[in-house]
């Protein structure tokens, strides 16, 4: 998928689900990895696991509350459950189970939502999980992941699978560039620095990272340097690499395909707040729900592009 | 199969002990839902020494136990009264409940209570996590049993149903659903707000094989449980009829307006001589 790239030509790789999907089945021999789907898995992509270890698969149909409920309980009995739908299915429809049913009493669930955020196009927004991170984000407990693309999405997986606790993983629909081509260092709450600079850093996940490489090859060509890091984990927040970079650069630009609110920008809000006040800026989709559309169309319009990137980098050198 | 003579005394004597510390426990505390936990004291004391749960409460982790799973969460006091009985902690820690540092919550909390199964308090969600014990038991070709006890009035809840359609089409023949059918929910007689029958006849539709029962006698609750037992292929689900507040007459005179609602200090050392008889 175009992500609206002028600088930067970056080969399109599998989508994230698409990469969790191989993933997962790649680690299927182990035995304790049991998968629930809402029967949405040739969507997930839990399907290739499904293929393989046909006895650790269950599809409980359209009943993502019950789903959450099962995944509990096979973890109660020492499973490693991975119950996956659409993030918004997963996340809304599901929330008090996954309230009460994993969070509270700390059960070793991995949920992974797919076709998150706006990219997934001319669905429109019912099918769109915009609140995603918040939801998962307020969850005492969790670890909140949202990968960049392929690679990093199957490492991901893999860490998310040995990392014992709840965690929630976002993947998108549509094939995304790949960033990391010789595979991805991918540690846990700890930030990828992608590109150096110290006049302004650049803090994304998901698609917007490949966005904010190519802002920084624009802001370049002024004479900016910008910083930028693929903060992958939302939950728990790589602090240090927040704090070096209000420390070290003139202001922080935050992008991420969500809402305003409870997600990468609130968060790293919180810790420039606390730990060092600085400029801030932010890229999202803002206090609404979008449309139906083309991906790329979409992104533009709720402003979620490249441009969208450096504007607000300069918002925030100017001031 | 009936209980004999002197092991029924033993069961009567166990239920007149958790009816005791229910109401006790609830009392000092101030507040608790003592009418819920008492409708289910017969089920829980054939449960646990009626022979039918299969527990070890210095292992309450061991891989090989029965579950079982209170999806009524209101009813803690009284599943704290049963495991208080079983050993998992001393009697005297009943006393804890809903302080602050006590690990007897006001809901269970898996966390931090031995022989707590799940974290229950938001209805509707236990029958589910008990599909998953029972199917996590297939797959490791383990041959416990997982029993989820729900309140009537939950059965409004949606989840409970997708759960009923799952583990009557998937044959789950492990699980055994127990229904509390007290009658009763928070602000009045179920049958006024949300009518549940033909109850019988909506758990079979979806797969299940049911035994109505009176919730309250031994003979019926320990006929119940080996016919459950008996059951091959399909899960069960035992309707108990049972009465809200059962034992305590200041309670059962008036059962859709005790829910929630402890016994008065004054009126506590009558309640605990109707029990204790």
């Amino acid at each position: 998928m175009s992500l609206g790239l002028t600088r930067l030509s970056l080969e399109d790789g599998p989508a994230t689900r698409e990469a969790f999907g191989d993933a997962l089945a790649a680690l299927g021999a182990n035995e304790r990895i049991v998968v629930v789907d809402g029967d949405v898995n040739n969507s997930t992509f839990t399907n290739k696991f499904a293929e393989r270890y046909p006895e650790r698969f269950f599809n409980v149909g359209i009943a993502e509350s019950n789903m959450i409920g099962i995944a509990a309980g096979l973890a109660g009995c020492d499973k490693i459950p991975v119950a996956s739908s659409f993030s918004t299915f997963l996340m809304s429809n599901a929330f008090d189970q996954i309230r009460m049913s994993i969070a509270f009493p700390n059960q070793n669930v991995k949920l992974v939502g797919t076709h998150a955020g706006i990219s997934i196009g001319e669905d429109g927004p019912s099918q769109m999980a915009i609140e995603d991170v918040a939801l998962a984000c307020s969850l005492p407990g969790f670890t909140v992941i949202v990968p960049a693309d392929g690679p990093s999405a199957a490492a991901a997986t893999k860490v998310m699978i040995e990392t014992d606790g709840p965690t929630f993983l976002r993947c998108g629909r549509p094939k995304v560039p790949v960033i990391y081509a010789d595979g991805a260092d991918f540690h846990l709450g700890k930030a990828n620095r992608l590109r150096d600079g110290d006049d302004v850093t650049l803090i994304a996940n998901g698609i917007m990272v490949a966005m904010a490489l190519d802002a920084a090859e624009a802001l370049a060509d002024d004479g900016i340097a910008a910083r930028v890091l693929d903060m992958h984990t939302v939950k728990p927040i790589d602090i240090q690499a927040i704090e070096r970079a209000a420390n070290e650069t003139r202001g922080i630009v935050v992008a991420e395909e969500h809402l305003a609110y409870g997600g990468l920008g609130a968060t790293v809000a919180m810790v420039v707040a606390e730990r060092k006040p600085t400029r801030l800026a932010f890229v999202n989709i803002g206090d609404t729900y979008a449309t139906s559309g083309t991906p790329e169309e979409l992104l533009a319009q709720y402003g979620l592009t490249p441009g969208a990137i450096t504007d607000a980098a300069r918002r925030v050198l100017k001031d | 199969m009936h209980a004999r003579k002197e092991d029924r005394a033993e069961l009567e004597r166990i239920a007149r002990s958790l009816r005791s510390n229910i109401v006790k426990a609830t009392t000092k505390a101030g507040s608790g839902h003592p009418s819920s936990s008492l409708s289910m004291v017969e089920l829980v004391t054939v449960l646990y020494f009626g022979g039918v749960l299969r527990y070890d409460p210095q292992e309450p982790g061991h891989p090989d136990r029965d579950r079982f799973v209170l999806s009524k969460g209101h009813g803690a006091p009284g599943l704290y009264a049963v495991l208080a009985e079983a050993e998992y902690f001393p009697v005297e820690d009943l006393m804890t409940l809903r302080q602050l540092g006590s690990p007897l919550e006001g809901h269970p909390n898996m966390c931090r209570l031995p022989g707590v199964e799940a974290s229950t308090g938001s209805l509707g969600q236990g029958f589910s996590i008990a599909i998953g014990h029972a199917l996590a038991g297939r797959l490791d070709g383990r041959d416990y049993r997982v029993y989820v006890m729900t309140g009537d009035g939950e059965t409004e809840q949606g989840q409970v149903w997708e759960a009923a359609m799952y583990a009557g089409n998937h044959g789950v023949d492990n699980l055994t659903l127990i229904i509390d059918r007290n009658g009763h929910q928070q602000t009045g007689a179920v049958d006024d707000i949300q009518p549940l029958d033909p109850l019988d006849e909506k758990l079979r539709s979806f797969g299940l094989e049911v035994r109505t029962i009176d919730g309250h006698s031994f003979d019926e609750v320990i006929d119940a449980f080996e016919w459950a037992r008996s059951v091959s292929g399909r899960p069960q689900a035992i309707i108990a009829n049972t009465i809200k507040g059962k034992g305590v007459s200041l309670l059962e005179a008036e059962q859709g307006k005790w829910h929630g609602k402890p016994i008065p200090p004054d009126e506590e050392a009558k309640a605990l001589a109707e029990v204790s008889t």
